[in-house]
């Protein structure tokens, strides 16, 4: 990584970061519409969240905080090697602190905090063609898009109820945008799409090997898709964090031995640890202290 | 039965380059009227069906739609966009290979379903509830509704493409070949099958055959085409007992093994 330190602020050069910055200029004006952009190679694998990290790379200023999660956490493999590359780079401030943030970038989760004005979440996107799943030809999914046919997204559900009688989707679960664009959230759990609604923040998403760039500006309407009688639901957890008893979060479980032993604690480290610290505590944590 | 005609043809061409694919052809189809176009292999049958259903832009020519709005338009000059809503819901298209037609990896009750929810229709249960309806009037048990087309066979296949077809009731459906893959047997039953449906429900149809029986059965009128054009055209029992023209003659004495 030593040779990084000769590379131009945030490692693109200012040709490119204009090339990308017109490509989210367009995807926010057009909420919800896949715009393609001459994606670069970057000193990571595919997969790894190259789209998200060009994106990020473009909009970074000097006097940015970012927070880098992966999965809600902000100490994974994944979330610390981007925030070290742009700490690198661009030798940006970095928290991992919802409030503090002005960049976010993630996979698979929105934070629990209510994101507010002057934020930027910025997404990594496997695969962005929420249509793909049962029409391979791109030129058709496109043609669909243009001309509004979305009756394709409603086959997919429909087989999801026929085969689980439920919608099964959790996550990818599709939306539309602003009342046109059909749009994948990337791999975000449900439990994340009512956040996504109205949301002050600016929702940007890149998906690298794809080639394209979508947004969701600030306060739009972002609606997920259902049926009348199987109506769009959230997840929802029996019980409360075990650590900072958090309810109406996104719980992941967590082993704790190998006789069966488990508990379910946010999925948004920083916001149990957060509550942890204004003295809220789960089961676990009273436990634990009462042993003490 | 209106006293205008539903679809009227033109003097459409359509050339490949240098090479005819079809020549100056003009009809007129009323609604609740079938016809056949038969001929040999090469003789245009598909050509003309792809301009008339707009899969093709003819080379020169106009075919025009009633509406249901009364209104004839011209559909070479339709947006892509009504002409799609036109082609799944007004129309229907029946392929030879029942593959073309259907989506082979999703169940029976969503490729009938598709269209409704194509044009916004999201009830669950009432999409399931018609999806039945639709697979008992093509005879295909209702027990079999979560199964994927891909578990079919040929003649069921054929059948569920039919009902995905007409289950937003098209006024116009074309076919191309619908019996051509299958065997004798369940060829007969499928158009018992086709002709009951397109009696019920008072459908148009164009259908492309090279087979005289499927068009005795199913047509009432017909035309004849060789190289491109349509050498003669009249109601198909007068065409098959009493042809005029030479050639037809030949294919109706089956000299000539189409
Ligand atoms: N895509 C094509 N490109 C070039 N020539 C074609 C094409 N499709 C059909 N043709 C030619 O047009 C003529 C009519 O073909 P077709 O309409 O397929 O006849 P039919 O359906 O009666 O067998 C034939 O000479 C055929 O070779
Ligand atoms: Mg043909
Ligand atoms: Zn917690």
């Amino acid at each position: 990584m030593n040779d990084l330190a000769t590379y131009n602020f945030a490692y693109l050069d200012e040709q490119t970061k204009r090339m990308i910055r017109r490509a989210i200029l367009k995807a926010i004006a057009i909420p919800g519409y896949q715009v393609p952009f001459a994606s670069r190679e970057m000193p990571m694998p595919y997969g790894w969240g190259t789209g998200g990290v060009q994106v990020t790379a473009s909009i970074l200023g000097p006097e940015d905080v970012l927070k880098v999660i992966d999965q809600g956490a902000d100490d994974t493999t994944n979330a610390v090697s981007i925030r070290a590359f742009f700490q690198k780079v661009a030798n940006v401030a970095v928290t991992t602190r919802t409030k503090e943030a002005t960049i976010i970038q993630t996979r698979h989760r929105i934070p629990e905090e209510k994101l507010s004005e002057g934020q930027t979440l910025v997404y990594q996107v496997p695969i962005p063609e929420p249509l793909r799943f049962l029409e391979p030809r791109e030129t058709e999914t496109r043609k669909m898009h243009a001309l509004e046919e979305y009756g394709l997204m409603h086959v997919k559900l429909y087989e999801d109820i026929a085969r689980n009688g439920h919608i099964a989707t959790t996550y990818a679960y599709p939306v539309k945008v602003e009342g046109r664009y059909v749009m994948d959230p990337s791999p975000t759990p449900k439990f994340d799409n009512p956040k996504m609604h109205m949301s002050e923040a600016l929702q940007l998403f890149g998906a690298g090997r794809e080639k394209r760039i979508y947004a969701v500006p600030p306060y739009t309407d972002v609606v997920s898709l259902d049926f009348d009688d199987h109506p769009f639901e959230i997840q929802s957890f029996d019980k409360p964090c075990a650590l900072c008893g958090a309810e109406d979060v996104y719980l992941d479980e967590v082993i704790l031995d190998d006789k069966g032993g488990r508990m379910f604690v946010c999925s948004d480290t920083d916001h149990c640890e957060d509550r942890r610290a204004c003295g809220h505590a789960g089961h676990m944590l009273a436990r634990k202290e009462a042993a003490e | 039965m209106s006293t205008l005609p539903l679809l009227k043809v033109n003097d459409v061409s359509k050339f490949y380059g240098s090479r005819i694919g079809c020549r100056n052809v003009s009809f007129e189809l009323y609604a609740g009227e079938v016809l056949a176009i038969v001929g040999e292999s090469g003789s245009g049958k598909t050509t003309l069906l792809s301009c008339l259903s707009t899969r093709l832009m003819p080379t020169s020519g106009i075919v025009e739609y009633h509406m249901r709005d009364g209104q004839y338009r011209d559909l070479a000059r339709m947006g892509e966009s009504e002409r799609r809503f036109l082609m799944r819901t007004d129309w229907g298209f029946v392929h030879q290979n029942p593959a073309d037609g259907l989506r082979m990896t999703v169940s029976a009750g969503a490729n009938v379903g598709e269209r409704l929810m194509a044009v916004g229709d999201r009830h669950y249960g009432n999409i399931r509830a018609t999806a039945s309806d639709w697979l008992e009037r093509v005879e295909i048990g209702v027990d079999r509704i979560d199964d994927q087309p891909r578990a079919f066979s040929g003649g069921m296949r054929q059948r569920l493409q039919i009902a995905r077809n007409l289950v937003t009731s098209p006024r116009l459906v074309f076919m191309d070949e619908p019996t051509g893959g299958l065997d004798v047997s369940v060829q007969a039953r499928l158009l018992d099958l086709v002709r009951g449906l397109v009696h019920d429900l008072g459908l148009a149809a164009v259908i492309v055959t090279h087979d005289l029986a499927v068009a005795r059965l199913l047509s009432h009128r017909m035309m004849v085409m060789k190289d491109g054009a349509v050498i003669e055209q009249g109601l198909t029992d007068r065409v098959l007992d009493d042809p005029r023209e030479p050639y037809t003659q030949l294919l109706v004495s089956s000299i000539l093994q189409v």
